[in-house]
């Protein structure tokens, strides 16, 4: 058991941002020869070539006409033949829906835990993950006899290292033949679909103010809609805001939502989840408005007011009106 | 000849709600209330336990809304399952108030020790023996967050599986379920029966507990398992050595003063220093 397998996730034939730093993430494993990128669908000739530039070991293309869609049973299947081939030592995903939904189900069938949602890898290895909504972090240890299986979270390493690094030569591209029945996959999944069109692009606004649970009721929103006109801001929320239906799913920052970089990011009553900061952290300026002074969003936020909202909110919307006079 | 038609038709019909009626398990998790002030223990490995307010994690209490409204439209029954030390009790009957038929409890003491694979092998035994039609839980929890735990009762149990689900529905052929993909996009996926299924929140409107559901409750079946018996073995492969405050990734400049005052100071802040505004 030796190398770290690094398995890449393209959209389109191209590989996600989040596949190059889950490769920076694998670089504290092991040095870069250690390193395989695999690349699995039905036609990964383009995203294997993509791969074999950015200073790897090697490439192994897992294709079959079966991986065409992403299935849990067939992506699972597929790695794990491909695994107990190569042997690995660490086997290292993006943390991704897709990889949610089948890494687990993979290292079980190697009597293994996958350590998911890994912010940082030091010398051990030891892996830091957060608990209870970012308000702590566990350091975890890889115990048993078996391959490590780990999945990173989008932006805790810098994929932007690695472009600079890219080889002279690419890595050698490996096809490895995979054995998939069609009877072994059970689901049948449909073709990805929006629910409306999106009529409001939080991703090119330049200021946003956010509203999380701290509003308490639907009927308090007035009160962070005027904030968000004095400041000439979008409107945005937290998931629980729209999966209360106070406003619309359009509206949502972050995983599950829009990831967006404004110039002015002020998150009211949010207590940052990390659900909600991969998709506001790229944010210019960040502003964290709530009560709690050990609320996680304070971690990412430039200026921060510890208070009450219903009290706070109100000031600041006047103040930002003889601002802009 | 037409009574007998008739008699005939409301057969099949019953038939068909027969075929509808599922047997749905879900497992819910007991975890520190969301404002909860949380503190490390001694050891520091744990949370300390000592004065948390507990409460049920809240995609799991979306699991458990779809199993009721899934059992109100074709009929069968919900058992919810938790592991966990007596505290957990306390979540379950919460959610036999709010209409589950039946409990199964795990009793297990040392949770903190056991990774998602070994809660996994404790729910995956006490889930067998009942042969349910659907499994359904949260798709993560909300202390320690590892979103796997449902994924790999599943892989354990041979079912097909899907996370991350806003709505099941209920076909002759088995599930239509809609999945939620990642910015805003999302998908069908149909799946035979038996299959588990992790919820996604948001999907459905959680209901409260009735005070005749609160008095219903008292009177319903719970099941005590010891984890023990369920022949798990707690050695895990990934293990948590330590919990720690997490490192700050920027310095923040707290603005402090009456709310007029830190109102007024980051107005200033945010025109003059960062130049936002």
């Amino acid at each position: 058991m030796s190398g770290v397998l690094v398995v890449l996730e393209d959209r389109g034939g191209r590989i996600r941002n989040t596949s190059w730093e889950a490769i920076a993430a694998a670089r504290k494993l092991g040095t870069s020869e250690s390193l395989t990128a695999v690349v699995l669908g039905a036609e990964t000739e383009a995203p294997a070539a993509e791969a074999a530039a950015r200073n790897v070991g090697k490439v192994i293309r897992a294709e079959h006409p079966l991986l065409a869609q992403y299935t849990a049973d067939g992506f699972a299947a597929a790695l794990h033949q491909l695994i107990q081939e190569e042997s690995p030592a660490h086997v290292v995903f993006p943390h991704t829906y897709q990889v949610r939904d089948y890494a687990p189900a993979l290292a079980a069938r190697f009597a293994q835990s996958l350590i998911g949602d890994v912010l940082a890898i030091e010398d051990g290895p030891v892996f830091t993950r957060q608990l209870m909504q970012g308000r702590l972090t566990g350091r975890y240890r890889h115990g048993g006899d078996g391959p490590c299986f780990v999945s990173v979270q989008a932006g805790a390493f810098r994929a932007d290292a690695l472009a600079a690094a890219q080889s002279a030569s690419p890595a050698t591209i490996e096809t490895f033949t995979l054995t998939i029945d069609p009877a072994q996959i059970r689901t049948k999944p449909g073709e990805p679909f929006r629910e409306a069109a999106q009529t409001v692009d939080l991703a090119s606004a330049q200021r946003i103010v956010s509203v999380g649970r701290g509003i308490k009721e639907a009927a308090n929103l007035p009160l962070i809609q005027e904030l968000a006109a004095a400041l000439g801001a979008e409107l945005a929320a937290s998931r629980p805001i729209c999966d209360n239906g106070w406003l619309p799913m359009e509206r949502q920052v972050g995983s599950s939502g829009q990831t967006v970089a404004p110039k002015l990011y002020l998150a009211i009553g949010i207590s940052g989840a990390i659900q909600h900061l991969v998709g506001m952290k790229g944010s210019q300026c960040i502003v964290a408005l709530n009560k709690d002074p050990d609320a996680p969003i304070f971690e990412v936020a430039d200026y921060g007011i510890v208070g009450d909202l219903f009290e706070v909110v109100p000031a600041l919307t006047e103040a930002a009106k003889a601002v802009k006079q | 000849l037409r009574s007998w038609l008739r008699a005939d038709c409301q057969n099949d019909h019953k038939k068909v709600v027969e075929r509808k009626k599922m047997k749905i398990i879900v497992a819910i998790k007991q975890v520190p209330e969301r404002d909860a002030p949380v503190r490390i223990a001694a050891n520091g490995k744990e949370v300390e336990e000592r004065e948390l307010q507990w409460a049920m994690n809240e995609p799991d209490a979306y699991a458990l809304e779809e199993a009721l409204q899934l059992k109100e439209k074709n009929g069968g029954e919900v058992v919810v399952l938790s592991v966990g030390p007596e505290r957990v009790g306390s979540t379950i009957r919460e959610a036999l108030a709010k209409g589950a038929d039946r409990a199964i409890q795990v009793v297990c003491d040392d949770l903190g020790p056991r990774d998602a694979l070994g809660i996994a092998k404790l729910l995956a035994a006490a889930v067998k023996p009942e042969n349910p039609d659907l499994v359904l839980t949260g798709l993560q929890s909300e202390d320690v967050g590892l979103g796997q735990t449902g994924v790999i009762v599943a892989e354990l149990l041979g079912l097909p599986h899907a996370t991350l689900i806003l709505h099941v529905e209920k076909t002759d052929a088995g599930l239509t379920v809609k999945r939620e993909l990642e910015e805003g996009w999302f998908q069908q996926i149909e799946l035979p029966l038996p299959a588990l299924l992790t919820m996604q929140s948001g999907g459905n409107k959680l209901r409260y507990a009735t005070l005749m559901g609160i008095k219903r409750a008292k009177t319903k079946e719970l099941k005590i398992l010891a984890a023990t018996e369920l022949g798990a073995k707690s050695s895990p492969v990934v293990v948590l050595e330590q919990i720690a405050l997490p490192k700050k990734q920027k310095s923040t400049q707290i603005l402090g003063g009456s709310p007029k005052e830190a109102a007024a100071a980051l107005v200033e802040k945010l025109k003059m220093e960062a130049r936002v505004l």
